[in-house]
């Protein structure tokens, strides 16, 4: 893993992008390894998207770089391509477009044979090829459709086929799964990510779906204005983010506005379960739902911390159930999830709390 | 499935429906009842009568007509009309398509500025646009005297009445339907159909070729349309650009109608235009079909 990190197989190093007085990209750094399925993950307008088509050629940072690195394996032949400096069509860079982009006047097999004509291959090799990739998705029924008569689904798959085939270092996905409908969405993550196994090509999807770039994601990076908020894996993002506006954006999250002290965090007039965490001062407390315990309010069970509220509402999902509570003093309602039915009536008085260890305290900076 | 159906409800609800759609429509079906169809079928009726004494139409039904419009000596003004009408098609489209592709490449705002150029000389009647390029064609005119001065030639150039002042007369006068649906053909054209052919590989002359004049062509074709049938029947260009020696369909149309006031005739040809129209339209939207790929428009 070391070595991997010791040669990306993309780094960006301080891109920037204005639009006038809007900035797109500020300062944005970060490194793709060999084989690693990345994500781009924020809002919409964050920038993500800006990144994406810099790789791909399509806007010019006003500065900063892009290089890429070739000879993937034998460090003895690695060098670095300033992937700026060349034009999109000589980029050895596939994208694969929300809209999939499907040229409309070319069959199935047509539009994923155009990337391995413009190479110059020969006939039968593109024709070995563009079979083999037809297999690969399973679309080998429709090789002489048109675009326009497949599903959605069908299109995505001709578009991600089209990009593959080329072989590319690097497969850039721009919100791939956006156009599908929540079923085809599912199945699809999981088939991205085994297609993702199958060729070995590295991946980089944007996408402002959370749950898309967790469930596929080795490594996230959060984009918020332009910027990076945080790179990392889903789990430390989940569990460790450095900013309330990564944990809000990743889950669920019931954030609580406090001081935080070298003995703990205080809220509410009230002191709140938390762990040590170093910070002084105005402080955020996050806490994830499936953290959260609630209990009967009983004035005897001394040790369930001393927030208080009233269940506003609860929802049954079948294997788990979320209930809101409100709480006195707090601007938004606190989110509890269990395994289970519900176990509050609407209208209830409970105790909230939540184990030390399991609260995320982070400094309130504006 | 039709007899699993109440057939009280459905039929109520469907005139109901019909009736909705017809209240909607009344002024567009009023409109092309009393300007399209029904002038269509005069036309229609005419051409299978007899001419009248002093014009008009009388009762004996014949076929007459039609064999007329098949004799050599009209057929001869076919070919010359076709050939003219080919030919400022061909040079519309060979000068109209880069125009339009130069125009969808400006800044946004250069764009309507260009747009506007193009068709303000339809503000001016056509009649003095055409006489204006007598001025210019004759053998004393400015194309002539330039000519002249630079050396290329020793003596004015015959160029006025002549098939080739036709054309140009014809050309200018319907460049910009050309150009219009050309123009938006390339804007209507999704712009990353040509990244992603550029991402693939493709250079940029080669998305060109690949992409843009392919899925542009369907607009290209109906400005074909528009400058080949009305070059077709344009009577007042050939007149007086041609002299009067270079006859062109419309021109026997006319002259039907308002000197040989054979009007039984003028109809069959007439009938004859519209045929052509109807084609190429059909053409067009069959080539349109295949391109997109789609089974039915």
């Amino acid at each position: 893993m070391t070595s991997m990190a010791a040669t990306p197989l993309i780094r960006i190093r301080g891109v920037g992008k204005r639009y006038g007085s809007v900035t797109a990209l500020a300062d944005v750094s970060l490194d793709i390894h060999h084989n690693e399925f990345f994500a781009l993950l924020g809002p919409s307008g964050c920038g993500k998207t800006t990144l994406l088509r810099a790789i791909a050629g399509f806007e010019d940072p006003d500065e900063g770089s892009i290089t890429l690195t070739t000879g993937d394996t034998q460090p003895a032949d690695a060098g670095e391509v300033d992937l700026l400096a060349l034009p999109p069509n000589r980029r050895p860079v596939n994208l694969m477009f929300q809209s999939y982009a499907l040229f409309p006047h070319m069959t199935v097999s047509a539009n994923i044979a155009y990337g391995l004509e413009r190479e110059g291959l020969a006939r039968s090799e593109i024709a070995r090829r563009v079979a083999d990739v037809l297999v690969t998705v399973d679309l080998q029924d429709k090789a002489s459709a048109r675009p326009r008569q497949l599903s959605g689904g069908q299109r995505q798959r001709v578009a991600l086929a089209r990009a593959i085939v080329k072989r590319p270092k690097v497969l850039l996905l721009d919100e791939p799964l956006s156009a599908l409908d929540r079923r085809v969405r599912a199945d699809m993550q999981v088939e991205l990510k085994r297609l993702q196994h199958e060729v070995g090509i590295t991946f980089v999807v944007v996408t402002h779906d959370q749950e898309e770039a967790m469930s596929m994601a080795d490594r996230i990076a959060v984009m918020e204005h332009g910027r990076i908020s945080q790179i990392a894996d889903p789990v430390t993002l989940y569990q460790r983010p450095v900013s309330a506006a990564v944990a809000d954006f990743i889950g669920m999250s019931t954030i609580i506005p406090g001081q935080a002290a070298v003995d703990g965090f205080t809220a509410l007039g009230e002191r709140l379960p938390a762990a040590p965490s170093g910070v002084i001062g105005p402080a955020l407390l996050v806490i994830r739902p499936e953290d959260v315990r609630l209990h009967a309010d009983d004035p005897t069970d001394a040790a369930m911390g001393s927030l208080s509220g009233t269940v506003l509402a609860t929802h049954f999902f079948g294997g788990t159930s979320t209930t809101t509570v409100t709480v006195a003093g707090l601007g938004r309602p606190v989110l509890a999830t269990q395994i289970g039915p519900p176990a509050h009536r609407i209208g209830a008085v409970v105790r909230v709390g939540w184990p030390a260890e399991r609260a995320i305290v982070l400094p309130d900076t504006p | 499935m039709t007899l699993a159906h109440r057939p009280g409800g459905h039929s109520a609800a469907r005139r109901r429906a019909l009736l909705g759609r017809a209240t909607l429509t009344w002024p567009g079906l009023a409109y092309i009842t009393a300007f399209m169809a029904v002038p269509v079928l005069l036309v229609l009726g005419f051409s299978f009568l007899t001419r009248g004494r002093f014009g008009g139409v009388v009762a004996p039904f014949t076929l007459d007509n039609f064999a007329r419009a098949v004799e050599p000596v009209y057929l001869r003004i076919y070919a010359v009309s076709l050939l003219i009408a080919a030919a400022t098609t061909a040079l519309a489209l060979l000068i109209g398509y880069p125009t339009a592709y130069a125009i969808s490449r400006l800044p946004a705002r250069w764009r309507t500025v260009a747009l506007i150029c193009i068709v303000l000389p339809f503000w001016t009647s056509f009649l003095i646009r055409t006489y204006a390029w007598i001025l210019l064609l004759n053998s004393e005119g400015p194309v002539n005297r330039t000519l002249l001065e630079i050396g290329l030639i020793g003596a004015p150039l015959r160029l006025l009445y002549t098939p080739g002042a036709v054309i140009v007369g014809l050309l200018y006068a319907y460049l910009p339907l050309v150009v219009l649906p050309v123009y938006a053909a390339l804007d209507r054209l999704d712009p990353l159909l040509r990244e992603a052919a550029m991402n693939l590989g493709a250079s940029r002359a080669r998305t060109f070729w690949d992409i843009t004049l392919p899925l542009t062509i369907p607009g290209a074709l109906i400005g074909a349309i528009f400058v080949f049938v009305p070059s077709l029947g344009n009577f007042v260009v050939p007149e007086l650009l041609g002299g009067g020696k270079t006859v062109m369909i419309g021109n026997l149309i006319r002259d039907q109608f308002l000197e040989a006031r054979d009007w039984p005739f003028g109809a069959v040809l007439a009938l004859m235009m519209i045929a052509v129209l109807l084609g190429a339209f059909a053409g067009q939207a069959a080539i349109a079909r295949r391109i997109n790929g789609t089974a039915r428009a």
